[in-house]
Parts: structure tokens; C-alpha cells; sequence
């Protein structure tokens, strides 16, 4: 299975733009929202963990129908179906995929983004946190939302309805822990139940989205 | 003989179709009789004024939204256990019936707010949760229509209901914890104008009565509906051979 | 190591396509499948490979012997043929790439992206991919399309080799690949199911 995340990884590296497009989309919501509210410090500063959780999230939301379409437009994913390969593994193989090709890019930047809203000194360590605690549980349930809309054409704009109100105990628990960290007030929920979602989608979540994949292939 | 004779889908569409007039009457007596001892036979609430009789159309709109999901939970998985057509056709007639109805309770929830808060939305738990429900209404009934396969379409909208009744509880804890946090100044709640007095208690009970009636009369339509539609599907398939 | 298949029924989208499907293959010997299109020759090497379940009958097959090979080939254009290759290796558990190099005449294009081979050499990849994966029973849904008279000659020759050395195969051709004694032709059209036949979920509805 590891030669399965090697393969997806050199693919995505390859791919021609592959995660620099979340980079740029994180960016470009980031940049849009000044414009949008104005540009006042004091206001952007007390959204701004806020914002930067919406904007990996959307980010994230972006990339996620490529997760199975490129292996089932090429017959790949039928080829691994019927290899050695468990389903389940397939499927949490392509979620840290994709976490490593978007989720942690978007953690890394996200500080660098944290300027332009004049994010307090104290948020950057909560933001980064935050979203390191959260971003693989976006991965792990866009997986189960990819394997859903997989043959579906054009099935993105569905795969966002879908995934997006599973996204939200995610957001709010994310942003919470960015937002009372920036704040100094206790933190102590909101990273346990992140930290906890986490965990539970990613030990869980895995066996829904193979038996999805597993309808959708039949 | 038990009831799992009306999984057959011609059983069912015998059944139901004899009951489906005596519950329609039933269901709008229940609800014109509620409504109208609610709305005008009762005094009105010495803080909220006439607007608290909202609760009439509120609270069981709200109570049919939340127990049609999880009356979708359950016909889910008895589909993707038994594969019975009738239980998942049912799920999907439920859906259209709970999605207007959680629209129905959040507008109403509205209209009850506003004279509170002075304006038409705020982010009180129990609205913003039948937001999130209604989400996932939407999703659900977007995946039924997104697959063309009724098999692969009932396959993977069983499972999004599985899953996604687990995220809907999650949601719920996420977003009381999230409200929690504003200023105590003005109490936006709707859940603490629910202690109502006596008086309000009968027009209630009869309208949420009422409410559960409907629904039920409207899913078992809305199924002998999809039912018809399949054998629809089956006679074409079997003329073109 | 051979299969046996008896009184098979396949179906897809709700209908039967073929009912009572019966036949073996033995180790050394292959099975060409023969039938207009739409007849279900694709669904049934699909339900061969376990994508999915049959209607009725049942499949012997060692799933630990088999290798399935659908129409589109799976090749990653961005990977040279060295990392397509090495990736089923790894994920089938064999040790290396070398002999199916050699037999498929690739060795000189190990370092070619996949996106750079022409259709006969995306076939022979193809073909190297079934023998890296140390599988003795190929399932090959179309594998001689797009491929001009010398591929196909070339491919013949190529399931000649490992039929010899032990294997077998099933395949969906209409290509007469004059295999010889080795290879019987299966025309399904004797399967088809007799109309009106229905997925028995949607004669419940009637």
C-alpha cells in the first residue's frame, strides 16, 4: 500500500499545477475578503482564524473529485479493485494522499496568509494547530464524499453539497480552537473534539467509502 | 403473516392505498381543528403576544423534521440489509415530505424570533441545526438524483444517510458549543420560550398529531408513487426485451 | 488453478444478459469470448474478476490465480513503464519486472513515460503487467483493440508463450488470434437471456 501512496504522490507532483492550485485557490480567498469587508486591521484581525479556516476548507473542498477520477477515467481503479488491495486500504491511502498534497501545504502557508489578515502573534501557533489537528479529518470525509459522486458526471458541485455539511463539526471546532487560542481563553474542547474527530473518521469513515467505491464499480 | 409481507410492492400498494384516504381525513381534521383552537381560541401570551401561537405550525413542523430523517435512517438500513424496495422508496418519499418541513420550521422559527430579536435570522442553536439539517436533506435528495441506476442510487443514498446521521448528532454538540459563546445580553434562545402554560398544551398536542399524520399520509403517496414509477420502469424494460 | 463456471446468470442495470453460462479452463488452455456487442461479454469477465456479484450460479476461481485486465488499460501517462510496472509489483507481491521485460520486449523503452508509447506498446505493457503480477489466469477484456496486424500477431504470440508455460486465459476478442488447438471460442449469443427476463428486484414491481 505504501507503493500505492508513492504512486499518487509522484502522479500529483506530476500532475502539472497539482497542489499549487489549493495554494492559489487559499490565497485568492484570503486576498478577496479584505475586499469584501474593507480593510480595516482591527476587524480582519479578529476574523482572521476564522477566515483562514474557511479558506482551507475550501481549498480542500476544490481538490477532492480529482481523488478517484483520474484512476477511474483510465481503468486504474478497477485494476486496483481487483488486486491485493484491500478496499478500505485503497480508500485511506488516497485520503492521506490527498492531505499531503493539499491538506499540509495549506497548514504551512497558512501562517504566511495569517499576515495579510493581521493575525495576532499568539494565532499563529493555534492556527497552525489547529488546522494540522483538523485538516486530515477534511481529507478523510472528502475521500467518502469523492467515493460517492465517482461516477457521476461533472459530479463536483454535488461532492460539495455533500461533503460540505459533514465539513461543519470539523470548521467549528477548528475555528473555535484557532479563535479562543488566539485569544488566550481555554482551549481545552474544541482541540479534544478536533482531535477526536479526527480520530474517529479516520478509523471509521474508511469502511463507508469502500463499500461505496465498491457499489460504484459494479 | 407479519409486516414483512408489504415489503412486496404490490401488497404495499394494496394497503396503502386503502388507508391513504382515512389518514388524509384524519390528518386534516387534526390540523384545521389545532389550528384554529390554537390560533384563535386561546388567550394571547402576556410576553410574546400573538406571535408565540407560531408554535403551532413550529414545533411539530420542526418535530416531523427531525423524525422523518430518522425515519430514513431506519429504511435505509433495513434496505441495505434486506434489500427491500419498499423501505428505500419510502426513505425517498420521506425526504421530499422532511425537507419542506424543516423549511417550514426554520421560516416559522423565524417569524417567531424576529419580535424577540428584532430582526428575521440569528444563529440560535436550534435554527442553525435545522440549517445543517436541511443540508443534508438537500444532499440526499441531490444524490438520489445525480445516479441513474434506482439500485446504485438506493445503495448510496442509504449509506449518506447512515453517515451523515452520525455528522447531523455530531453537528448538533458542535453548534451548542459554538453558540455558547455569545453575550448573555439578549437570550436568543427559541428553547427557552418553550414552557408554555397549560392552556397552549391541547391545540399542541392535536396539531403535532396532525403534523405526524400528514407525514405519514404523504410518505405512503410519495412511495406508491415511486413504486408505480419502477413498474413503470420494469414493463418498459420487459417489452423492449 | 483453472475455472469453473457453472450455470452462471450476469446482469447489469437491473437486467439478466446472459443465464446458464457453464464452461472450464484448464491450466495451458484459453477461451475466447464471442458475441455481439452488448450481449455482456464485459460484465461477464467483470463478474469473472469480482467487481460484482453474479445473478445466479456460481464461479470457481482461486481469487489468489487471477488477474483481470479491462478495456481501458490503466497506464499511467505521467509514470515511465518502469514505475507502472514496479507499482503492480509491489502491489501483487513479486519481486521483479525483469522477465517481463524481457518477454514483452520493453526493455529498451524502460525509461519512456507512458503517455509516449504508441498503442502496441501500451498493449504490450498491458500484458507485462498481468505477468509482473505472478498470476497464472488472465481475464483480458478487448485486448487486441486499436492494434494493427503486426501487434496483433505479435500479441498472439505473446499468450502462445504463456499459455506454454503453464497459464491459461480468458479473453473477449472478435480478432481470430489463431492460437490453435490451445484455444476454444465460446459464442455467448447461446447464453443470452431469453427475454423477458428481469433482474428479480424489478419483477417484484410487476
Amino acid at each position: 500500500m505504501i507503493a500505492l501512496l508513492i504512486r499518487d504522490l509522484r502522479l500529483a507532483m506530476r500532475a502539472g499545477g497539482g497542489f499549487g492550485l489549493s495554494l492559489a485557490f487559499f490565497l485568492i480567498v484570503v486576498v478577496l475578503v479584505p475586499f469584501g469587508v474593507g480593510p480595516e486591521m482591527s476587524l480582519l484581525s479578529r476574523i482572521a482564524p476564522g477566515i483562514l479556516w474557511v479558506g482551507a476548507l475550501l481549498a480542500c473542498l476544490l481538490s477532492l473529485d480529482r481523488i478517484f477520477a483520474l484512476d477511474y477515467e483510465d481503468g486504474s481503479l478497477d485494476l486496483l479493485a481487483t488486486s491485493p488491495l484491500p478496499a478500505e486500504g485503497i480508500v485511506t491511502v488516497k485520503a492521506i494522499a490527498h492531505w499531503l498534497t493539499t491538506g499540509l501545504p495549506l497548514v504551512v502557508i497558512a501562517p504566511v496568509l495569517g499576515i495579510l489578515l493581521g493575525l495576532p502573534e499568539q494565532g499563529y501557533f493555534w492556527i497552525v494547530l489547529s488546522l494540522l489537528l483538523g485538516t486530515p479529518a477534511l481529507s478523510v470525509i472528502g475521500t467518502f464524499g469523492a467515493a460517492l459522486t465517482v461516477g457521476i458526471k461533472r459530479g463536483g458541485l454535488l461532492l460539495s453539497l455533500l461533503v460540505l455539511p459533514l465539513y461543519v463539526p470539523t470548521l467549528i471546532y477548528g475555528a473555535e480552537l484557532a479563535r479562543r487560542g488566539t485569544q488566550g481563553l481555554e482551549t481545552g474542547t474544541p482541540l479534544l473534539m478536533l482531535a477526536g474527530i479526527t480520530c474517529a473518521v479516520t478509523a471509521l469513515l474508511p469502511f463507508a467509502s469502500a463499500a461505496v467505491l465498491r457499489i460504484n464499480l459494479r | 403473516m407479519s409486516l414483512w409481507q408489504y415489503a412486496n410492492p404490490v401488497k404495499f400498494l394494496h394497503l396503502s392505498g386503502k388507508i391513504v384516504p382515512t389518514l388524509a381525513v384524519l390528518s386534516a381534521l387534526s390540523l384545521v381543528i389545532s389550528l384554529y383552537w390554537g390560533f384563535f381560541l386561546t388567550p394571547d401570551d402576556y410576553k410574546q403576544g400573538a406571535t408565540v401561537k407560531i408554535i403551532y405550525i413550529h414545533v411539530p413542523s420542526a418535530l416531523v423534521a427531525i423524525n422523518a430523517w430518522f425515519m430514513m435512517l431506519v429504511t435505509s438500513l433495513i434496505w441495505l440489509v434486506r434489500r427491500h424496495h419498499v423501505s428505500v422508496l419510502a426513505s425517498k418519499a420521506a425526504s421530499y415530505v422532511g425537507v419542506v418541513m424543516t423549511l417550514v420550521a426554520l421560516i416559522t422559527g423565524a417569524f417567531w424570533g424576529q419580535p424577540m430579536w428584532g430582526t428575521w435570522w440569528a444563529w440560535d442553536p436550534r435554527l442553525t441545526s435545522f440549517l445543517i439539517l436541511f443540508l443534508f436533506y438537500l444532499g440526499y435528495i441531490a444524490l438520489w438524483a445525480g445516479i441513474d441506476d434506482p439500485d446504485t442510487a438506493a445503495d448510496l443514498t442509504s449509506v449518506l444517510c447512515i453517515v451523515g446521521s452520525v455528522f447531523a448528532i455530531l453537528s448538533r454538540y458542535a453548534v451548542n458549543f459554538w453558540n455558547q459563546g455569545l453575550h448573555q445580553g439578549a437570550s436568543l434562545s427559541l428553547d427557552k420560550e418553550e414552557h408554555v402554560s397549560d392552556v397552549f398544551y391541547f391545540p399542541l398536542l392535536l396539531a403535532i398529531a396532525g403534523f405526524v399524520l400528514l407525514f405519514i399520509m404523504l410518505t405512503l403517496v410519495g412511495t406508491r408513487t415511486e413504486i408505480r414509477q419502477r413498474r413503470a420502469r420494469a414493463l418498459l424494460a420487459r417489452s423492449k426485451g | 488453478m483453472s475455472l469453473q463456471v457453472s450455470n452462471l446468470s450476469v446482469s447489469r442495470g437491473g437486467r439478466t444478459l446472459l443465464e446458464g453460462v457453464t464452461f472450464d479452463v484448464d491450466a495451458g488452455h484459453a477461451l475466447i469470448l464471442r458475441g455481439p456487442n452488448g450481449l455482456g461479454k464485459t460484465t461477464l469477465l467483470r463478474t469473472l474478476a469480482g467487481l460484482q456479484k453474479p445473478e445466479a450460479g456460481t464461479v470457481h476461481l482461486p481469487e489468489e490465480d487471477a488477474v483481470y485486465a479491462g478495456h481501458l488499460d490503466g497506464i499511467k501517462a505521467t509514470l515511465t513503464v518502469r514505475e507502472n510496472l514496479m507499482f503492480w509489483a509491489r502491489v501483487f507481491g513479486t519481486q521483479s519486472i525483469d522477465r517481463a521485460l524481457r518477454t514483452f520486449e520493453l526493455s529498451d523503452l524502460l525509461d519512456r513515460s507512458g503517455g509516449m508509447l504508441s498503442a502496441g506498446q501500451k498493449r504490450r505493457l498491458g500484458l507485462a503487467r498481468l505477468m509482473v503480477t505472478g498470476r497464472k489466469f488472465w481475464m483480458l477484456d478487448e485486448p487486441t483493440v486499436s492494434l494493427d496486424q503486426a501487434s496483433v500477431a505479435q500479441f498472439a504470440d505473446m499468450i502462445r508463450v504463456h499459455l506454454a508455460s503453464g497459464g491459461s486465459a480468458i479473453m473477449a476478442t472478435h480478432i481470430d488470434l489463431g492460437l490453435g488447438a490451445d484455444a476454444r471460442v465460446l459464442d455467448l449469443s447461446a447464453f443470452r437471456a431469453t427475454t423477458p427476463k428481469l433482474h428479480a428486484s424489478e419483477e417484484a414491481f410487476l
